[in-house]
């Protein structure tokens, strides 16, 4: 057994290189590799053998968390056809983009120091529509257009409304706590 | 993580936080966002006569380094001319407010704003005679 760590995600998981992937088929292939190098399976194997085993299964975790998130599968994707999604240093988004971030931004602290956990809700649907349309958007680009720039400039924006229903999530819960 | 005192000091009491009306004679804006923390930034100033940089605005939404970075910037820009004020460089605000390798990216969030108003403010006024000429004449 060896471990090839130039294999990328996809062709480890024996997956065609896409965007598009069928979650069923991704799970089965991850738990078919984990159970290959499962730690049990090699408890009376030498230590060499053991600890290829576990770079193993390391390796298939990275790969299936990485596939798994829509928006860090096609960060990786884009990686492989060498474009860099910026997302560290591109701070150029369009103005009327920003300006709606900074909108939520005001709702969610609005609804959050009200203790208003509908508001919360409906603008984590909102904000959640709007997502389901951009990863529709991002596929296109990837799998259809091959338009990879504009496959970038969608992960940017992704990642904010990530990041902004991840704190409508923290502020519903601390509600939540609230009352209890 | 621990906050060095400045950024706490700016967090606690940030300087120039708001808008300016939005038909103030003077005021540009710059926005900025970063995809990796989604933080989101405002940053207006007021141009004066002279072409100096008369008053700042932010408006920030992030991490306590990020509203630190544009509260400083705010208060370094006033008094400034447009080009002293694109010199700031955001290793200099990093390094006022001994933010951590893992912050740095909030300052160059905060450089990128104070760029971005001064690239609108010269938008808006291409093609005019500059600021201190028409006060000269």
């Amino acid at each position: 057994m060896n471990v090839d760590f130039s294999r990328n995600h996809f062709d480890l998981l024996g997956l065609p290189l896409s965007y598009a992937v069928e979650l069923p088929r991704l799970e089965q292939a991850y738990r078919a590799l984990q159970g290959s190098v499962h730690p049990d399976r090699f408890a009376a194997s030498p230590e060499a053998e053991r600890r290829v085993a576990m770079q193993w299964a390391a390796r298939a975790n990275e790969a299936y968390r990485t596939l798994r998130h829509p928006v860090d599968r096609a960060r990786y994707l884009l990686s492989l056809q060498g474009f860099d999604t910026g997302e560290e240093s591109n701070t150029a988004m369009p103005p009327e983009f920003l300006m709606q971030q900074m909108q939520w931004r005001e709702a969610l602290d609005t609804a959050r120091q009200a203790g208003e956990a509908a508001v919360l809700e409906a603008l984590r649907g909102e904000i959640d529509a709007q997502r389901r349309s951009m990863l529709a958007l991002l596929a296109t680009a990837l799998d259809g257009q091959r338009d990879y720039e504009a496959g970038c400039a969608l992960v940017r924006k992704l990642r904010f409304l990530d990041k902004i229903e991840a704190s409508i999530d923290d502020a519903l819960a601390d509600i939540e706590d609230a009352g209890q | 993580m621990a906050y060095s005192d400045k950024v706490i000091d700016h967090y606690e009491n940030p300087r120039n936080v708001g808008s300016f009306g939005k038909d103030e004679e003077g005021v540009a804006t710059g926005m900025v966002g970063a995809p990796a923390c989604g933080d989101v930034m405002k940053l207006q100033i007021k141009v004066g006569a002279g072409g100096v940089i008369e008053d700042a605005r932010f408006k920030t939404y992030g991490c306590g380094s990020a509203i630190a970075s544009s509260s400083l910037v705010t208060e370094w820009v006033k008094g400034k001319t447009l080009d002293e004020a694109a010199s700031i460089r955001n290793t200099d605000i990093a390094q006022e407010l001994a933010l951590p390798p893992v912050k740095i990216h909030c300052s160059i969030l905060a450089e990128d704003a104070i760029k971005a108003a001064i690239a609108d403010y010269r938008t808006k006024h291409a093609g005019e005679a500059p600021a201190d000429k028409k006060a000269a004449d």
